[in-house]
């Protein structure tokens, strides 16, 4: 990236971020006028403090009671209500602050959801999670803390200035002397330390995405005695995560010590001066006093700011991260003229469709066919010949590069993608269930489902018997992973979740392949039942299982080279016939 | 006392650097020692733990014990010594008003004290519900074709909705309990100061001290109570550190199951797998294994069979020791494998387990898995695992770069990847679960071909669905409801195996619909 870009890149973080808090006006305006409200009382103290001293006078047995007492007693007073109104202030920068963390947690969540299936493909689950905990964070304790700190600490600054000026403007003049090569170096270690966030940011998203892709793998690890391999890899990406973390940590913590220098020589300055002023009597001592507390009140929320510019740096590097996300291009929106497809028929035609997930790799080069309503047509074929693509271009999770999909004669892509996929019941090769219950896993997909309904449905699946054996029955939450469920019954399950959901067109994408075939032979009749009436659409190895179809799509490479139905095909002695016979070898 | 200063601040900065050192290098530490840790816990642990709960202690929990052990050292060493050192001075100059100071200190301590350990279980209900999060965010993105198919991104939505909602609430009450520290202190120390002003007065007024000592005496007291405001912040990431340290050290002494036990004596059967009379249960309560009772031997092939959800995967998950059997034992080669270490035990096998795990990288470090094997063999694996052809066919070969979970492949490249795998170090032991269901029956056949070439010697159990896939094997369980209901040769089961014959000839030629 050049250079001007990244600053660009920079505003338009910290645009963003401060467009995100000005969503909240007014919870920042309450926050302003008790910050403003706590740090003045704050400030009067070291002046009260100031005339109490003078009150008491440097002489002995004449000191002047009653003043003290005054000035005590506002001293109590103003730091009571002062303490109250900074306990006010955290509480309400806390409840703003969570707001925030909350919308956008949940905003990259939604936008998670909206992306196109492609995106997760060369994703690493670990690194989204990365983003929405980690850097989210993040940007959540530096909005808490940081802003809170950095307001305070100007109106602290302001106010001691102010303060200052009005106690001995000669000394004032000394003192803020070295004010801009404080500001002058924090400003160039916050340009260099930037890009150090930034990577420190990346190297514990791709920690956490390795560590979550071997969690996921422990069985097979084990089984392979990969246990010191994995932990070596995860060694090396622990320290780069590690180091990167501690060149920005270190090179972000010198400001804070650099600039508490550069005050001290400022201090050391004043002293002489105050002396001076003292010798020449144009000053008194509580004056000075007073003046030295300020300038400590001073030099303190600027000794902070350099610490919390470091933080801020990794605000912004994880916001950036954030907005990345959020950047990435949704599935194209529902045209405005869409439809909602209602009473399908389920009459699907494909005609000259073309198709890759790269733009430049076609999978499918000219794929026609017609599935008129109630008929079923199986996909048969080599794997990796494009029979899955075909699903996926059906439920529309991808557009066609070129040609027409039709539903009831309309293009799909005028059509809403929820009344498109409502029309579809499938049951799926990579079974999902979620830690819902068993019920709720169930009607999965079909609002409003009665008890009843889904122990039909399971019964029909045959799962019922397994269920009703689980410690709560219907009621019993999967775990994560599904723990001590077998992938077959999982499938039965989603298979299940497909008889229920009202559909009249089906997709069963191996919907068997993990059932054993008594099983299998169980569910046949309500399979048929399932399939009875819907336009099917049907992928499996097992020829037996589509021998019956009304057409028989023969794909290889991406292209259909046979069509038609059982028996047409064998008469052909083609790709068919041949895959065919070839389960009677042996 | 500009040298002093200089000399402080490059004091401070290497003071800074060394305390990023030492968090950086105990985190890295400590991460290290978790993951090893997780690595080596059995099935049952990591089952009962959940794996979002381990990831997220091994991300955000090791993140907040980082950032304590950073800012203890950096305030927690720095504020006491400018405490103390504060207090000694001032004790010097004035002892009774120092006293008069002091004197709140007991009652600061006693807040930070009741915060701290009130913060304690806050922030552990914040890490409990960012376990919940990471498990939300896992299932959708591993779901999202199901979740979009059937139209229920928005339910989803409303699902992370709640988690979300719960994890602010957890968040808000631990920082809003915490955020009554600062102001009380501060009042703490301020009534202090009030209180040493009027202690001065009448010091100043009986002659027993000057007013110019009181106003030293004020700037020492400013150095106090910043260091006191330092201590009172890192108060919120030692809560925070402590609730997730505990969480670490949850799974830390998580003590050692699968005790390797003692056998000395035992009857040497080479290349033998045994399993003597074993039941086992994942619960505790019902028994999903009873009663197995099989041997092969060297070079055989054992076909298992049955019904979903009858035990199949659990005889080999067994049999690798993710789990320790409940009664009876398992023998390998004769030898009891509770008396083998893992590592000894696993060696022997060569695996292909049911939705197995493939990872970002290439084909051919997916195949080789961290082992010291060469090309050759990995080519070799390949061409018996019926890969080479289309393989061959991607632009580069075994260095095509897979995507984290394979998800840039057809479900039967992935298997025969990972049979690849299985193959390349050539096992005493094949276990194959399932993992030719998503070959079409050319392949299938052609698979079980070169299988039985190359691995004449090798003792092998297929699971499968498919008769075809086990009928040639020497020996056939038939499974159901955890126990063996059939057990024989194929021709054997098919005359006197009612539910073998059935799935036969459901199979073999039979039809789709009845």
């Amino acid at each position: 990236m050049t250079k001007p870009k990244l600053i660009k890149e920079k505003r338009g973080t910290l645009l963003r971020l401060t467009k995100i808090l000005f969503e909240h006006k007014i919870h920042l305006i309450i926050a302003l006028v008790l910050m403003i409200g706590a740090n003045t009382l704050a400030l009067i103290g070291p002046k009260l403090s100031g005339q109490a001293i003078d009150a008491i006078g440097e002489n002995i047995g004449q000191v002047n009671f009653s003043e003290v007492y005054k000035y005590c007693l506002l001293m109590i007073g103003v730091y009571v209500i002062s303490s109250i109104l900074s306990y006010t202030l955290s509480v309400s920068m806390i409840r703003l602050s969570q707001k925030i963390t909350y919308k956008m947690r949940q905003s990259v969540f939604d936008h998670l959801l909206d992306l196109p299936v492609g995106y997760f493909n060369d994703t690493q689950i670990g690194e989204l999670i990365s983003r929405i905990s980690y850097d989210i964070d993040t940007i959540n304790t530096s909005l808490s803390n940081d802003l809170l700190q950095i307001i305070t600490g100007s109106i602290t600054v302001i106010g001691s200035l102010w303060m200052m000026i009005t106690l001995s403007w000669q000394l004032t003049l000394v003192f803020v002397i070295t004010v801009p090569i404080s500001i002058a170096f924090a400003r160039y270690k916050t340009t260099k330390i930037r890009p150090l966030f930034r990577n420190r940011s990346k190297k514990l998203g791709e920690l956490n995405g390795f560590s979550e892709e071997m969690l996921s793998g422990q069985k097979t690890i084990k089984a392979y005695n990969q246990e010191e391999e994995i932990l070596r890899r995860f060694d090396e990406k622990n320290k780069d995560a590690m180091q990167a973390y501690y060149e920005a940590d270190y090179q972000g913590s010198m400001i804070g010590p650099s600039v508490n220098f550069v005050n001290n020589l400022s201090l050391s300055l004043v002293s002489v001066f105050g002396a001076l002023l003292y010798l020449a009597s144009s000053i008194s001592l509580g004056n000075i006093s007073s003046f030295v507390l300020y300038s400590r009140k001073f030099s303190g929320p600027i000794n902070e700011t350099a610490n919390i510019m470091s933080e801020l740096q990794s605000a912004l590097a994880a916001a950036e991260r954030v907005f990345k996300l959020l950047d990435e291009p949704i599935e194209i929106k529902d045209k405005e003229s869409a439809i909602n497809l209602e009473n399908t028929k389920g009459n699907v035609t494909a005609e000259h469709v073309q198709f890759g997930y790269d733009v430049d790799k076609l999978i499918i080069h000219d794929l026609n066919f017609e599935a008129l309503s109630g008929k079923t047509v199986a996909i048969v074929g080599p794997t990796g010949a494009g029979k899955t693509t075909i699903i996926n271009l059906l439920m529309r999770f991808y557009d066609v590069n070129s040609g027409v999909i039709c539903v009831d004669k309309h293009d799909v892509r005028n059509l809403t993608r929820k009344s498109l996929r409502k029309s579809y019941a499938m049951v799926l090769q990579d079974t999902w269930l979620f830690g819902g219950t068993i019920y709720e896993n169930i009607s999965y997909g079909s609002n409003n489902a009665t008890y009843e309904q889904v122990i039909e449905c399971a019964k029909a699946a045959h799962i019922h018997n397994y269920i009703e054996q689980l410690p709560q029955g219907y009621d019993t939450a999967l775990n994560d992973d599904g723990v001590n469920i077998s992938k077959g019954q999982k499938q039965l399950l989603t298979i299940a979740r497909a008889m229920l959901a009202d559909a009249n067109m089906l997709i069963l994408d191996e919907a068997t392949s993990n059932v054993d075939s008594r099983t299998e032979m169980l569910i046949q009749n309500a399979m048929l039942k399932l399939m009875e009436g819907k336009t099917c659409f049907v992928i499996a190895h097992r020829l037996s299982t589509i021998q019956h179809a009304d057409l028989i799509l023969v794909l290889k490479d991406g292209d259909i080279i046979e069509q038609g139905n059982h028996e047409s095909l064998l008469k052909k002695k083609g790709f068919y016939a041949s895959l065919y016979n070839s389960q009677f070898e042996n | 006392m500009i040298i002093c200063s200089i000399i402080g601040v490059w004091g401070n900065i290497t003071a800074n650097r060394m305390a990023s050192k030492v968090a950086k290098d105990s985190s890295e530490k400590i991460r290290h020692d978790l993951f090893e840790k997780i690595s080596y816990l059995s099935s049952k642990q990591v089952d009962r733990v959940t794996i979002p709960s381990l990831e997220s202690r091994l991300t955000t929990d090791t993140y907040n014990v980082h950032r304590m052990i950073g800012m203890i050292q950096r305030m927690g060493v720095r504020a006491p010594i400018l405490l103390l050192g504060g207090i000694i001075i001032t004790f010097i100059m004035e002892p009774y008003l120092t006293l008069v100071l002091v004197a709140t200190l007991p009652f600061i301590t006693a807040i930070v004290y009741r915060k701290a350990t009130k913060g304690i279980p806050l922030y552990t209900k914040v890490q409990t519900a960012t376990d919940d999060m990471i498990r939300v965010v896992r299932e959708n993105v591993a779901g999202i074709r199901v979740i979009k198919a059937l139209s229920k991104v928005d339910y989803e939505k409303n699902r992370y909705d709640r988690i979300n909602r719960k994890l602010v609430d957890k968040e808000k009450q631990a920082g809003i309990a915490m955020a009554v520290t600062n102001p009380l202190m501060n009042l703490f120390l301020n009534l202090g100061l009030t209180g040493v002003i009027l202690a001065g007065a009448y010091r100043v007024n009986m002659g027993l001290s000057e007013t110019g000592k009181i106003i030293a005496f004020m700037t020492y007291f400013t150095l106090i109570s910043n260091a006191m405001m330092s201590i009172s912040r890192i108060f919120v990431e030692i809560s925070k550190g402590i609730a997730s340290a505990d969480r670490i050290g949850e799974i830390l002494n998580i003590p050692a199951d699968l005790i390797v036990l003692d056998e000395k004596e035992f009857k040497r059967e080479e290349g033998s797998i045994i399993f003597d009379h074993v039941s086992f249960s994942y619960n505790g309560v019902k028994n999903n294994l009873e009663n197995i009772n099989f041997r092969i031997d060297k070079g055989q092939t054992l076909g298992i069979l049955g019904a979903t959800g009858c035990g199949k995967t659990t005889i080999l998950q067994l049999l690798l020791r993710f789990y320790d059997v409940k009664e009876g034992s398992i023998r390998i080669n004769g030898k009891d494998i509770r008396s083998m270490n893992n590592k000894e035990l696993r060696k022997l096998f060569g695996i292909v387990m049911q939705n197995d795990f493939l990872y970002a990288d290439s084909i051919k470090e997916n195949i080789r898995f961290g082992r010291d094997l060469s090309d050759e063999q990995i080519n070799q694996a390949i061409k018996v695992a019926q890969a080479e052809e289309f393989i061959s066919n991607l632009e580069k070969g075994t260095d095509h770069i897979l995507t984290s979970r394979g998800t840039n492949i057809s479900g039967g490249q992935k298997q025969r990847i990972l049979l690849s795998r299985a193959f390349a170090a050539n096992p005493e032991i094949l276990i194959l679960d399932d993992s030719s269901s998503a070959l079409d029956y050319k392949t299938d056949a052609n698979l079980r071909k070169a299988i039985k070439e190359c691995f004449k010697d090798t003792t092998t159990i297929i699971v499968a669905q498919r008769i075809s896939s086990i009928m040639h094997a020497d020996r056939i369980l038939v499974l159901e409801e955890g126990k063996i209901i059939g057990d024989g040769t194929h021709d054997e089961l098919i005359k006197n195996c009612e539910l073998y014959k059935m799935i036969e000839s459901t199979q073999m030629g039979g039809a789709f619909v009845d």
